[in-house]
């Protein structure tokens, strides 16, 4: 990267932005600020906020995607800040100057979140040098077994990246890469003392019955430790197995180990997207419009706001619910509108007008911020006049019209529907039973059913990836909707093939579970 | 960013791009879905999400959270709102657009129908020189160093010399070893090309057979640019009379009359005569009609063909679009020439599916 001399201009602004967000009490990571056209922001956003990043088709096909939401006015992206320390944020070049300090005054807030909140606590804080390591690596891998061969291994792990313990955060996962990258298999030679007679002491049939018999070796080590694999009621960190125990190289467990480590990463901010736009915007509009603000800037910043701010119906905008959720809950705690006294008062008009004026609204968001994710957020704090108040709705796909339809208004099941969509991230919940089903050596997966099948094309494209990767057939049992009946089904890939095995009851693996 | 951060990525990803486009050729040139969407040098093209299968929920049977105006069974809208992050966070199925040159686009179409290159004709319009690196020398710069040469001639000079240890297998190059890529100059002709579309445009050319030439023309002239660096286009429409046209009224045009297809011939001799001396153009001529013409005319039709016209065009093909069912229809006649001229080519276009066969067989020759 060049090193662009930061603008004095900037310089200035962050400096005032930095102090007064001290002043409010925020407690951030130093922030190495830095300005990119358009063009690199794109890049860099393609890149997951990383350019020293591996290189990846996918990179390209999600540049692609946010260019033409650029070109065609559709999307613009202010400013991009990752989760290190120091933090690095990005700013694009063509922000006026307002926005610049808007902009900085999220960041710092989003620093501010990324250094106190506890689901971070166990991320790496030096992941700019771990990226850079595993685009070295990567790169090294590509030169020594060929572009295609390790692009289509990266392919196949990506394809089971979600399979991770999405509360795994706490667990220490770097001792699992004791491997080097010798896969060759070292056949020691006989010493011969004379370079003549190297062909008599050390024949090559020779060397080819060592080495094929250290092979055996290895193999055979692998499937002892395979019938030792204990599932101790389930496991979730399927990739964290498959390193462990798949008949993978080491390049490969490499590779999947890097895939792995990256989806770790990014978990908790995945965890806390509404917590953490909606915490970033707080502080934003709070430093703006009772400091930093001039009245020539006024209409411009309310622009900027309004539009960060927006809903489109059938939408939830995660700024705009974190933003007003911890509003709502400053006023709750400033006037003490909580605890069974509260709850238990039944005249709404009383309801209304209760002010204890306590004053602990900003303590009270500063301990959230410290203690929740979003889901646990929102099934705390999410109450039932917000959700009147702020139209929210539950909806459902319509066949018949191939369109969308609001299904409920009321709140527990928008609440309800909120928190399961948030539950895993949103994404099904599979888990592994069995590693030696019908004692060979055969994986079997469950699908958690939620009472949302999976989509069963890509369900059947991802096995024959795991199966790739286990080596023996795989086994996933889940549920198929057939018109308005549930059915339970097993997914069986044994070559590259996936078959539908009907009848399977799902409590037959439950006995193992407890 | 002073390395090109996403540039690999790119390449890589054009390669998965092009693929999947070739995948799908048949499917796009029988629904004609590109068909505007063409700048100038580039064409937009709506290709199937690339994904990476994972596991996820199925997006149809889930229930979504959303804010906003609105009671229990108001529609959203068509299609999948747009979600965010919070609210599920699902992928719908979405169509990605991607950018493709026409050039790359012709190569996509040679590769998938097999279709050979054209060799223009007449060689005399020369207007350049381009230098190739095809040969080889035993001096030159370093820059230009050919690796795989200068290697073997060290290995064959370590060898003979005994110097080879089969063990430790080193090879030092010399001086003496190196060999240096060199150029040739070659003479580069950009031939000039002109291509005249005549249409019939007599009541009984329907939407549908308008539909199936507009696309077929489409990819014609895609193949055909990507030959020629100065390629004219000319547009001729008839019923019982014929005149040349722009390229919109060319498509819009409907006329009640009967069909005389001899007078677009005419037309298209005259204007070879006036304008585009075949020493010097290349001439294509693609002619679409429902081969509904009057009897009596067919007979001037080939003599026209074969005296005037055959002899000074590179290819002159004749699509009969969705014929009306008759025995007398003019492919018959046709048929009976093609047989005679390599230059004459026909085909039948029944439908949609036929287009890309028909396409094929048009340019199938390489003339």
């Amino acid at each position: 990267m060049i090193e662009r001399k930061f603008p004095t201009e900037l310089k200035e602004l962050k400096y005032s932005i930095q102090k007064l967000a001290e002043k409010a009490g925020l407690d951030f990571f130093d922030v190495v600020f830095e300005v990119v056209d358009y063009k690199e922001m794109n890049e860099i956003a393609a890149c997951g906020g990383y350019p020293i990043r591996y290189h990846h088709w996918r990179f390209a096909m999600e540049h692609e995607r946010l260019s033409k939401g650029y070109a065609y006015g559709l999307q613009r992206i202010y400013e991009i800040v990752i989760n290190n320390d120091p933090c690095y944020s990005y700013l694009l070049r063509s922000n006026l100057n307002v926005d610049q300090k808007l902009v900085m005054a999220h960041v710092y807030a989003h620093s501010d979140f990324f250094k106190n909140n506890t689901w971070f606590s166990t991320t790496n804080r030096k992941m700019i040098d771990e990226m850079a390591n595993h685009a070295t690596r990567i790169r090294k891998y590509q030169d020594k077994h060929g572009v295609d061969k390790v692009e289509e291994f990266i392919d196949t792990c990506l394809s089971l990246e979600n399979l991770i313990d999405s509360h795994f955060g706490f667990i220490k996962r770097r001792d699992e890469r004791e491997f080097d990258d010798s896969e060759e298999l070292v056949v020691s030679k006989l010493r011969a003392d004379k370079p003549y007679m190297n062909s008599f002491i050390n024949p090559s049939e020779w060397i080819e019955e060592q080495r094929k018999r250290k092979e055996l070796e290895k193999e055979e080590d692998r499937k002892k430790r395979i019938q030792l694999v204990k599932i101790e009621g389930y496991e979730r960190d399927i990739l964290g197995f498959l390193i462990k125990y798949a008949p993978l190289d080491d390049w490969q467990k490499d590779i999947l180990g890097i895939i792995r480590e990256e989806a770790y990463y990014f978990l908790p901010q995945r965890h806390t997207k509404i917590m953490n736009e909606g915490w970033a915007s707080y502080w934003h509009s709070k430093i703006l419009t009772e400091e930093a603000l001039k009245d020539s800037e006024v209409i411009d910043y309310a622009e900027h706001h309004a539009g960060t701010m927006g809903v489109s119906p059938g939408r939830i905008n995660p700024y705009k619910l974190g933003l007003e959720l911890f509003l709502d809950i400053e006023d709750r705690w400033n006037k003490g509108k909580f605890g069974s006294d509260y709850e238990r008062c039944e005249s709404a008009d009383v309801k209304r007008k209760w002010d204890r004026k306590l004053g602990i609204g900003r303590e009270k968001i500063f301990e959230v911020r410290r203690l929740f994710s979003d889901i646990e957020f929102l099934d705390e704090f999410l109450t039932e006049e917000f959700c009147r108040e702020h139209e929210m709705f539950t909806y459902t796909y319509d066949e018949k019209h191939n369109a969308y339809r609001i299904k409920d208004v009321d709140f527990e099941s928008v609440k309800k529907q909120l928190l399961l969509n948030l539950t895993n991230l949103g994404e099904p919940i599979i888990i592994l039973r069995d590693a030696n089903h019908g004692n060979a050596g055969e994986l079997l997966l469950a699908h958690e059913f939620d009472g949302v099948p999976l989509n069963l094309g890509k369900a059947k494209d991802t096995l024959k990836n795991l199966r790739r990767i286990w080596g023996k057939p795989v086994n996933l049992a889940t549920v198929i909707s057939q018109k308005d009946d549930d059915k339970k089904v097993l997914l069986r890939c044994e070559e590259d093939k996936v078959e539908t095995k009907e009848t399977v009851d799902l409590n037959k693996f439950d006995t193992d579970r407890t | 960013m002073a390395f090109d951060r996403i540039g690999p990525d790119y390449e890589r990803f054009r390669k998965i791009v092009h693929g999947r486009i070739r995948e799908n050729l048949r499917r796009y040139i029988s629904h004609g879905e590109m068909i505007g969407r063409r700048g100038k040098d580039l064409i937009s093209i709506p290709i199937p999400e690339i994904d990476i299968p994972r596991f996820e929920k199925d997006p149809r049977k889930d229930i979504g959270v959303g804010q906003g105006k609105g009671g229990v069974g108001d529609l959203l809208g068509k299609g999948k709102p747009e979600r965010g992050a919070g609210a599920g966070d699902l992928p719908g199925e979405h169509m990605l657009e991607v950018d493709v040159t026409l050039e790359d686009l012709a190569q996509l179409l040679g590769e998938e129908l097999e279709l050979p290159r054209i060799e223009p004709k007449g060689k005399k319009n020369i207007q350049n020189y381009h230098n190739r690196y095809t040969t080889i020398r035993r001096v030159g710069p370093e820059s230009l160093r050919h690796f795989k040469r200068t290697y073997k001639q060290a290995l064959k000079r370590q060898i003979i010399s005994g110097q080879y240890n089969p063990e430790e297998p080193r090879i030092v190059p010399i001086h003496e070893d190196r060999f240096y890529k060199s150029w040739k100059r070659v003479p580069l002709p950009e031939s000039s090309a002109v291509v005249f579309y005549m249409m019939d445009v007599s009541g009984s050319m329907g939407d549908e057979q308008k539909e199936i030439v507009r696309t077929e023309s489409f990819w014609i002239d895609i193949w055909l640019r990507s030959h020629y660096k100065n390629l004219e286009v000319a547009y001729l429409i008839h019923d019982a009379e014929a005149r040349e046209v722009d390229r919109e009224a060319f498509y819009g045009t409907k006329e009640s009359g009967g069909t005389k297809i001899s007078s677009a011939y005419k037309l298209f001799a005259d204007m070879i005569d006036k304008k585009y001396n075949p020493d010097d153009w290349n001439i294509y001529g693609f002619h679409f009609s429902d081969g509904d013409n009057w009897s009596e005319d067919n007979d001037d039709c080939i003599s026209l063909l074969e005296q005037r016209i055959l002899k000074r065009v590179n290819l002159f093909c004749y699509g009969q679009v969705k014929p009306v069912q008759s025995s007398d229809t003019f492919i018959h006649y046709f048929r009976e020439l093609a047989g005679k001229h390599e230059n004459a080519v026909f085909s039948e276009i029944d439908d949609k599916e036929g287009i890309m066969d028909s396409i094929k067989s048009f340019l199938g020759k390489g003339r």
